[in-house]
């Protein structure tokens, strides 16, 4: 069962898109990777629940590749 | 001064064996008179097991090696009879810094637990451990319990054989050989024995070399557990403070793999070091150095035979959440009192089988536990740094992140889920207590609840009546009755939502199997499981 929300959840998205990139204008690759981790850790802190956590992270891994490789294994 | 570790506490003497025309066999003969050798051979021979035990040396490690006890080990220790001095000297700490960089990020208190007998760990260098282990040790000899300890006595070949092994021990005066019908070789990381066994033994190197100094300094620092992530004294690497009795300061300093071990080892090197990060008006003086680098491995079987591994020379951890000597002396817990049955034919010989199952899981634990630690520690790619480097910066700011800096967890005695001795459990009482888990201490009337146990197998009673001197058969079983109805931590511990129930514990007060009420057959049976005399065989560990 999905537990991860994969259905569009955020009002303004392209604001939110912005913001997110916004975040990360004029930083070295190396301080923006240091952001990336800070925001994953405060993230997965607010969510809590290790299942959601988990199959969060299944299909980050998993949606990288191609569409063949990945038919059954990201439930929509 | 003369210094403890210089003194001979067990010389040489010449062994009536050395002069037997034949050799003599012993029930129990064990190798290394560390922690815990000697702890295998106290409590063997307090149950009159006959135990001998050889070392190499004649006197305590040097240096202060182990510095960390835990909890459990002193609830075992004390059941030994050894734990006063320890607690009498130990330093008791309960709070730590944490830094990253040039700044604290965050102090922690972890709060006395006033309701168990021991506190959660106390700092000792080992060399007092086993100091009062030897003292011990010749408390119970004076008593006369069947103990000997041979300093000078070196292990120079094993023989196997079906019901013995043969031994062939060099003395300063020369070889002679000894039987026993167990060996426990406790002869340390580099185990003699398992080499001359040829027995494997794989894991994980750790790519990494660790400074150890032990410092003597009259200091102004609190007593307290600091360590440093990547701080300006020791860059990219870390290091660790931490206050032991007498004035000695463990510090550790973090090298990474590529130094030059005798440059490192130089005192001006190693001074210069300390003054970076204890300022450059710190008088102190050094009492021993060290350079370690460490693995996570262990044997594949702690059962070879007629050998039985433990401590060290069964497996080893980082140094990391002090895992390496308490884990051993939870080795020799789980053994003797199954050794001692066995001798004595009341279990059959596959009981020591269940010696290497149930402490082989408690090695993956601690690897896996100190694995962890390590890898928080030393960082192996670019993106585990920046994810260490987040939580240390978070932690700084939010509370959150704090339980996600990994210095070392704490170690906790293993619950051994799955083992085959585990009799019936109840999902009605707390699953902190499941079968398998360590009986927790709690105050109960008269004192303390280990203490009311002691060792042997008992059937703890918790405000339910049982039958006048029930029989359970083959082992004697101590009956311990007691209410739980003024004692709120027992009660929570061991009852939860339950009125009353009945917990069988077995002699390393692990429980053995648990109900809510009183049948004589099941206790009978839950025992005969426990001693693996059962016939079915039941699971798979």
């Amino acid at each position: 069962m999905t537990r991860v929300i994969t259905g569009a959840n955020i009002a303004g998205a392209d604001d939110f898109y912005a913001e997110l990139l916004g975040l990360h204008v004029g930083r070295s690759k190396l301080e923006s990777d240091a952001i990336n981790a800070r925001l994953i850790l405060l993230l997965a802190n607010h969510i809590g629940d290790r299942d959601v956590l988990r199959e969060a992270m299944q299909m980050a891994a998993a949606a990288g590749q191609p569409r063949n490789a990945r038919d059954g294994e990201i439930p929509d | 001064m003369q210094k403890i570790f210089d003194t001979p506490l067990y010389p040489y003497h010449r062994s009536p064996d050395q002069d037997a025309p034949a050799s003599q066999r012993h029930p129990v003969v064990i190798i290394g008179a560390g922690p815990v050798g000697l702890a295998a051979a106290i409590d063997l021979a307090q149950q009159d097991v006959p135990v001998v035990v050889l070392d190499e040396n004649d006197k305590v490690s040097f240096g202060s090696r182990a510095i960390c006890f835990s909890q459990r080990t002193l609830e075992i220790v004390d059941r030994m009879g050894g734990a006063g001095p320890m607690l009498e000297k130990g330093v008791l700490w309960d709070a730590g810094r944490v830094f990253f960089g040039d700044r604290q990020i965050y102090d922690f208190n972890l709060l006395p637990d006033a309701d168990h007998k021991h506190p959660a760990f106390i700092n000792l260098q080992q060399y007092y451990l086993e100091n009062y282990l030897v003292d011990r040790v010749r408390e119970i000899e004076a008593a006369g319990k069947p103990i000997e300890l041979r300093g000078r006595n070196k292990l120079a070949a094993i023989g196997e054989h079906d019901r013995h092994v043969r031994l062939e021990i060099d003395t300063p005066e020369g070889p002679y050989n000894l039987e026993a019908e167990w060996l426990i070789a406790c002869d340390g990381a580099n185990s003699p024995a398992r080499r001359m066994l040829g027995l494997d033994f794989v894991g994980r190197v750790f790519e990494d070399n660790f400074l150890i100094a032990d410092t003597i300094m009259e200091a102004d620092f609190p007593t307290e557990r600091w360590f440093w992530f990547d701080p300006p004294f020791n860059r990219g690497q870390s290091a660790l403070l931490h206050k032991q009795p007498d004035n000695v300061w463990r510090i550790d300093f973090q090298l990474g793999w590529d130094i030059d071990r005798g440059e490192e080892l130089k005192e001006a090197n190693i001074r210069r070091r300390l003054h970076a990060m204890l300022g450059e008006n710190a008088k102190f003086d050094l009492e021993w150095c060290s350079i370690y680098t460490f693995q996570c491995r262990r044997m594949a079987a702690f059962r070879q035979g007629r050998v039985l591994f433990a401590g060290d020379s069964a497996h080893q951890v980082s140094p990391f959440g002090a895992r390496g000597a308490n884990s051993g002396i939870q080795d020799a817990d789980n053994l003797a009192w199954k050794l001692q049955l066995v001798l004595n034919g009341t279990a059959p010989e596959t009981l020591m089988d269940t010696y290497s199952t149930e402490r082989v899981y408690a090695a993956d634990e601690n690897i896996r536990h100190s694995t962890r630690s390590t890898d928080f520690i030393t960082p192996k790619s670019e993106t585990s740094r920046a994810f260490r480097d987040a939580v240390l910066d978070l932690a700084e700011h939010h509370e959150f992140a704090r339980p996600l800096v990994n210095s070392g967890r704490l170690s906790e005695p293993s619950v051994y889920d799955g083992s085959r001795l585990n009799g019936p459990d109840c999902a009605d009482l707390p699953a902190s207590l499941r079968v398998g888990a360590a009986a927790m201490d709690a105050p109960v009337a008269g004192g303390w609840l280990l203490d009311r146990l002691g060792g042997g197998f008992r059937l703890l009673a918790i405000d339910q009546d049982l039958p006048t001197a029930p029989d359970f058969g083959a082992v004697e079983v101590g009956v311990v009755e007691l209410s739980a109805v003024d004692w709120p931590e027992f009660r929570q511990r061991y009852l939860g939502a339950a009125r009353s129930a009945l917990y069988l514990i077995r002699p390393d007060q692990h429980v053995a199997a648990r109900w809510l009420g009183f049948d004589a057959n099941a206790v009978r049976a839950a025992l005969e499981t426990a001693m693996a005399t059962a016939t079915a065989q039941k699971g798979t560990t």
